[in-house]
């Protein structure tokens, strides 16, 4: 029949459509770094049992389809009265076990290595730096350096580098696809990710959390340099760059996009948006474009209530306080 | 649909309709139950989170609370008492039953409202802290539950004035029965994980 | 109450400005049309105010393809807008909305109704009942579906599209990143037309627990019945939550309230949580009755029983329990720490399983069969291989580690669309392929019924295969352009280009009705398709009593042994009896109005007004409460007139003697 012959024709199309595919650089297939090698890893490995997957069922459909095809000449073929197979069924429920068994005990072993510094950097001083997303743009503090950049972030090769992601506004996802997977830039509250770059270069990062009408303008470079280069750059900058004001700061925050900037010194001196009691930083006036507008309340926490205090006073302040804690207040949810 | 009637129950299960109703109420607080398990959650997740407003200590007032759970704890007793009459077939005592559940339940009401007046008094407002958003809305939607029954069950006692004790009323009467004994025991549940855990916590 | 009037209507886009005076227009020529016809009587009569499963049913069907309609045409204009890099088609503003009201749009007002819609028709006639149980229940929640989607879609013209994402996620769907009143359309909308599903899970799982006509124990059910039953438990469980977070989020917007904010101690993630939630186990809401689907069209035209039945029922118990337990998968990224994320990688990879177990048993029951190729038939093959694609590609988002990289990615897209339209919409075509002729008494065009069935497959594919790729190439979802730099450039014009395709097809599958609606052959048998289930039992289209004489059943595909055994396919005059039914009310229809009317109050913050607006809905409660309508009786007469004129006919297994 010519209907099947095109199910067939489909099917041949789609490893064409694959091959077309890998014609664009797939980043996720290129890690330049052992974090995002881990994931390629286990990704390859899940691919493997996929294709598997993929090949048993379409061929078996192909034979199914093809053989037991209505045709002129079986008309009069009167299929028989079948309620099933406990042989099969067994054998059908407990290879997919086995599958997702292969596929789960990596996926463990991933999900806790890369909660930790890579594995071979283990005495490798680690650089820190904080990031804080904002609308629309990525500001990146090194405590230890004292300096501070945004949408882009340089880093050294081959160094740990402890990324302290948080937000001053919306949610955002901070992800250089090159180095490693992605993880929520969230307002009050610390995530942590470590990330490595094996060589020099220039990567992608991007945040994939959509947050608004700039959102997609909210791209930044890193730039792994060796270690003489970084160094020089520090130095650089400390030497060239403004002090960032709080008052700048403050501009700085509000909903814009922004180019490159430096500075020779952090936000973090007055404020940590990680801190689950820092004051709000949020400027709904600001985000009044279109259609048409609501009411917006007043927020004692709100940056511009400059007077009020808002240094907790309640019977649970011990562990609240420290905000070290507040990158698992989500556990268990 | 044919009237399926079977007259060896009780008279409110006696349709086939009516069986499917209660069966279909039944289903109903099933998602009552999946509602206020989701408000508990809400609050069990945002209860310290006071953002320098008050907390648990500073607002409850438990001898408040402790009539308000007497007074609702003894409707749900006059409501069974209700049935019972429903089940002997006295439509005057079920009636009189059903409006003391009524007027002990509007009792509740009073002082939960007085509770909510006193609380923004004191400036723990729902727009305070996540704490207390969520408080209100826990506490809020039981009353309003509350209230709904009432008014519901006004509007079957008129037709239990009107139509006699049937098969349709008695059905009705027995489906709120269902719903005012549910909220007892999500109150039961509000007293013990909002009242006395956030006292003692 | 201080109307801004000059924000009122949006204004500006003359995309938009196109749309408003094309909906004045048809608006118009409905109103026109129908007066000139002097069809408001039938309306009202008819449809408006019916209780009848199946006619409800039918305007389920038919506002889902309205909302199919809408939805796609979203989708092409944000196919249009990425088709070249830095294009400059829609603005930012404009594809946020587009891909908000879309995602919403295609779940909530196409993909559930057209379901439900399908349950309404098919499932009292599968279980040999006259009516559901709650018959003016069931035109209340039609039209509290109703008004939600007509409330959510009139928002692009009035006040503003909801632009935060069909997920919304907090903060920025809160007043302090969004304060123009578009969200609040979501959050209304959205809890209008929940109610009413809310009740179509109840009415369905007392339908099918009481109303099973003698004999159909629950182990002899349809397969699709049995998805419904399954469905219906799952919107038990999964609604209520989205009507919290619902509730939740309409206080944040409207009264301040600290849930999700930023400020005020409230938690973005709590509101992540009860979305997904609900979000994922809607998910199966709609793919399992999908799955019924599949099991009859394949069971019916491979002349064979559904294989392995008893698994089959298993699997869907299985795939709901599960479902509720791998909503974290959708936030691995939040940083919840290896064992969370462990633990829901692997609940999630499990769901795997039960659905295998279903893909093998559809692919056994064709084997040894007798595979007919109609276009229901199509849709069910094209779902096997196509699905496999998204199951896939499920596993591989299910695992935590590797999530890092496709989260929030193109990949994330491709593989909820390769989920999507083949276990839904591929399902919703093969029902309709499949039970038009029990709807409206004629089949559909067989021949242009294949033509949609292939641009629809092959445009899909191509739509949504190179977003695979682009994912990995690490394009993000939601992104209103790309650079020429990054290369993104020819897969996204593939893509384009494949979603016109899709288009066309989509468009034939309308000329198709419109065609099978004027043309198609009336003049066809009760059972046309040599089916095995009881909807087949009574006539086609089906009479407004279901069955004069309600079926006995002695096993699974009932229908198929009483044809071969010749039993209970003859009316005896003396069989016939006077048939109690339930009567129409225009009750459900006001309750819609004033359902829509306090919520756009509420949506503009109108509070009071929307308060006034409510009383009408509780003078709507106690009305009802003092209704003691019992229905009505069809005389014996008009019985055995309706059956004569379709019994005895030439080619017909029903026979009517006296
Ligand atoms: C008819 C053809 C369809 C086309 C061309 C289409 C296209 C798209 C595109 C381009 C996006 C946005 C990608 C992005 O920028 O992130 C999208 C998102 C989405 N689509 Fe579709 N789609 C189609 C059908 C469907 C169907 C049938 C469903 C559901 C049953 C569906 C559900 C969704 C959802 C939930 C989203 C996510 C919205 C969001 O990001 O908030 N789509 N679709
Ligand atoms: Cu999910």
């Amino acid at each position: 029949m010519k209907s099947t012959r095109f199910v067939v024709l489909i099917i041949a199309l789609i490893p064409m459509i694959f091959l077309t595919g890998c014609e664009t650089n797939m980043v996720v297939f290129e890690p330049q770094g052992p974090v995002a090698r881990t994931i390629t890893d286990l990704i390859n490995w899940s691919l493997a049992w996929m294709l598997l997957v993929v090949v048993v069922v379409f061929s078996l459909f192909g034979y199914i389809v093809w053989k037991y095809r209505e045709r002129p000449d079986n008309m009069d073929y009167e299929p028989p009265e079948e309620h099933g197979s406990t042989v099969l069924e067994i054998i059908w429920t407990a290879i997919p076990i086995l599958i997702v068994i292969a596929l789960t005990i990596p996926t463990v072993q991933a999900l806790y290595d890369l909660e930790e510094v890579p594995e071979g950097y283990e005495d490798k001083e680690p650089i820190t730096i904080h990031v804080t997303a904002a609308d629309w743009k990525w500001i990146f503090s090194y405590p230890e350096q004292g300096i501070e950049t945004v949408n882009y972030a340089n880093i050294p090769e081959d160094t740990p580098i402890h990324f302290k992601l948080t937000s001053a506004s919306t949610m955002q996802s901070f992800w250089i696809p090159a180095l490693g997977g992605q993880k929520y830039a969230m307002a009050k509250m610390e995530t942590e990710m470590y990330l490595v770059a094996d060589n020099p270069g220039s990567y992608v990062g991007k945040n994939s959390n959509f947050n608004g009408r700039g959102y997609a303008g909210m791209e930044f470079e890193v730039l792994a340099q060796t270690h003489e280069d970084f160094n020089q750059w520090i130095t650089d900058v400390k030497e060239t760059a403004p002090e960032l004001t709080e008052e700048e700061y403050e501009e700085l925050l509000k909903p814009t996009h922004l180019g490159r900037l430096t500075y020779a010194n952090t936000h973090l001196e007055w404020v940590d948006h990680a801190n689950m009691h820092s004051k709000t930083y949020t400027n709904p006036e600001l985000y009044r474009y279109h259609g048409y507008q609501g009411k917006t309340f007043e927020e004692e926490d709100n940056y511009r209530n400059k007077e009020t205090n808002l240094e907790h006073n309640g019977h649970h302040s011990d562990e609240d306080d420290e905000h070290e804690g507040h990158g698992g207040e989500h556990d268990g949810h | 649909m044919s009237a399926n009637v079977n007259t060896s129950l009780p008279l409110e299960y006696q349709s086939g309709q009516s069986r499917m109703n209660i069966l279909g109420f039944w289903i109903f607080l099933g998602a009552e139950i999946a509602l206020f398990a989701t408000l508990f959650g809400v609050y069990a997740v945002l209860s310290g989170r006071y953002a320098g407003g008050p907390t648990h200590q500073d607002i409850i007032m438990i001898r408040e609370v402790m009539i308000q759970t007497i007074l609702l704890l003894t409707s749900s007793f006059t409501c069974g008492l209700a049935i019972f009459e429903m089940r002997r077939g006295n439509k005057n005592e079920l009636i009189m039953w059903l409006v003391i559940t009524l007027l002990l339940g509007a009792g509740f009401l009073y002082m939960e409202i007085n509770e909510f007046i006193h609380y923004v008094h004191i400036g723990a407002s729902m727009q305070t802290s996540a704490f207390l958003s969520s408080l209100f809305v826990l506490l809020g939607t039981h009353g309003a539950h509350v209230t709904f029954g009432i008014g519901w069950a006004i509007l079957v006692i008129i037709q239990l004035i009107k139509r006699g004790l049937t098969s349709v009323t008695a059905r009705k009467v027995f489906i709120i029965g269902l719903y005012w004994h549910f909220l007892d025991v999500v109150w039961i549940f509000i007293f013990t994980f909002v009242y006395l855990k956030g006292l003692v916590l | 109450m201080g109307i801004k009037w000059d924000e009122f209507f949006i204004t500006g886009d003359p995309l938009i400005l196109g749309a408003q005076i094309s909906i004045a227009l048809t608006m118009i020529g409905i109103v026109f049309g129908l007066t000139y016809l002097k069809k408001w009587n039938w309306l009202w009569t008819e449809w408006i105010t019916t209780v009848d499963h199946k006619r409800i049913g039918i305007m389920y069907i038919i506002s889902a393809v309205l909302m199919f309609f809408r939805g796609g045409v979203d989708g092409l204009l944000m196919k249009a807008q990425t088709s070249r890099p830095e294009m400059e088609f829609l603005s930012s503003q404009h594809y946020n909305e587009i891909f908000t009201t879309h995602g919403v749009i295609m779940i909530l007002f196409m993909a559930m109704p057209f379901l439900i819609g399908l349950m309404n028709v098919v499932v009292p006639l599968q279980i040999g009942a006259r009516d559901v149980a709650f018959p003016q229940l069931n035109a209340l929640s039609f039209w509290l579906f109703f008004s939600g989607a007509m409330l959510f879609n009139i928002s692009f013209v009035i006040g503003g599209s909801p632009d935060a994402g069909w997920t919304s996620y907090f903060p920025l769907a809160g007043k302090e990143f969004s304060p123009s009143i578009a969200n609040n359309y979501y959050a209304i909308a959205l809890q209008i037309a929940g109610i009413g599903t809310l009740m179509t899970g109840i009415n369905f799982i007392v339908t099918i627990l009481k109303m099973r006509t003698k004999g159909m124990t629950l182990m002899r059910m349809p397969m699709f019945t049995w998805t419904t039953l399954i469905t219906s438990v799952i919107i038990i469980a999964a609604f209520p939550i989205f009507t919290v977070a619902l509730a939740l989020m309409t206080f944040d917007r409207l009264f301040g309230t600290h849930f999700f904010t930023v400020s005020g101690g409230g938690m973005d993630m709590l509101w992540a949580n009860l979305f997904w939630l609900w979000g994922h186990p809607e998910v199966y809401i709609v793919a399992l009755p999908a799955f019924g689907i599949f099991s009859e069209v394949i069971a019916t035209f491979s002349r064979k029983s559904l294989f392995g039945y008893k698994s089959m029922v298993y699997a869907i118990v299985g795939i709901a329990l599960l479902s509720m337990l791998v909503w974290v998968h959708h936030f691995y990224t939040m940083g919840s720490g290896p064992a969370v994320n462990s633990f829901f990688s692997i609940t999630t990879m499990l769901i795997a399983v039960p659905t295998g177990i279903k893909m093998f048993n559809w692919l056994f029951t064709m084997r040894k069969g007798r595979i007919k190729m109609t276009t229901a038939m199509l849709w069910s093959l094209a779902f096997v291989p196509c699905f496999t694609i998204g199951g896939v590609t499920g596993v591989m988002l299910a695992m935590g580690a590797a999530d890092y990289q496709y989260h929030n990615t193109l990949f994330l897209v491709a593989h909820f669309h390769y989920v999507l339209i083949p276990g839904v919409v591929f399902a919703v075509f093969a029902g309709l392929y499949y039970w038009w002729p029990k709807m409206f008494g004629h089949l559909l065009n067989e021949k242009l019924g294949k033509w949609h069935f292939w641009l629809f497959v092959i445009g899909f594919n191509v739509t949504f295969m190179p977003m695979f790729f682009l994912g990995l190439s690490g394009a993000a979802r939601r992104t209103y352009t790309f650079s020429a730099e990054s290369g993104f450039a020819p897969l996204f014009l593939l893509s384009a280009m494949g979603s016109i395709v899709l288009a066309a097809g989509f468009a034939v599958f309308c000329y198709n009705i419109y065609w099978s609606l004027r043309y198609a052959d009336r003049n066809i048998s009760s059972d046309p398709w040599d089916a095995r289930t009881l909807e087949w039992a009574t006539a086609t289209p089906v009479q407004h009593y279901n069955f004069a004489k309600l079926p006995e059943v002695k096993s699974l595909d009932a229908f198929w042994f009483m044809k071969k055994n010749n039993e209970g396919l003859t009316l005896k005059d003396s069989e016939i009896e006077e048939i109690h039914m339930p009567s129409n009310s225009g009750q459900p229809f006001i309750m819609c109005v004033l359902f829509g009317i306090s919520g756009f109050f509420l949506v503009f913050e109108w509070s009071i007004a929307a308060a006034v607006a409510a009383l009408g809905i509780f003078a709507g409660l106690i009305y009802r409460s003092f209704d003691y309508n019992d229905g009505y009786h069809i005389p014996v007469d008009e019985v055995r007139e309706t059956e004569l004129s379709w019994r005895n006919k030439k080619g017909e297994a029903h026979k009517h003697v006296s």
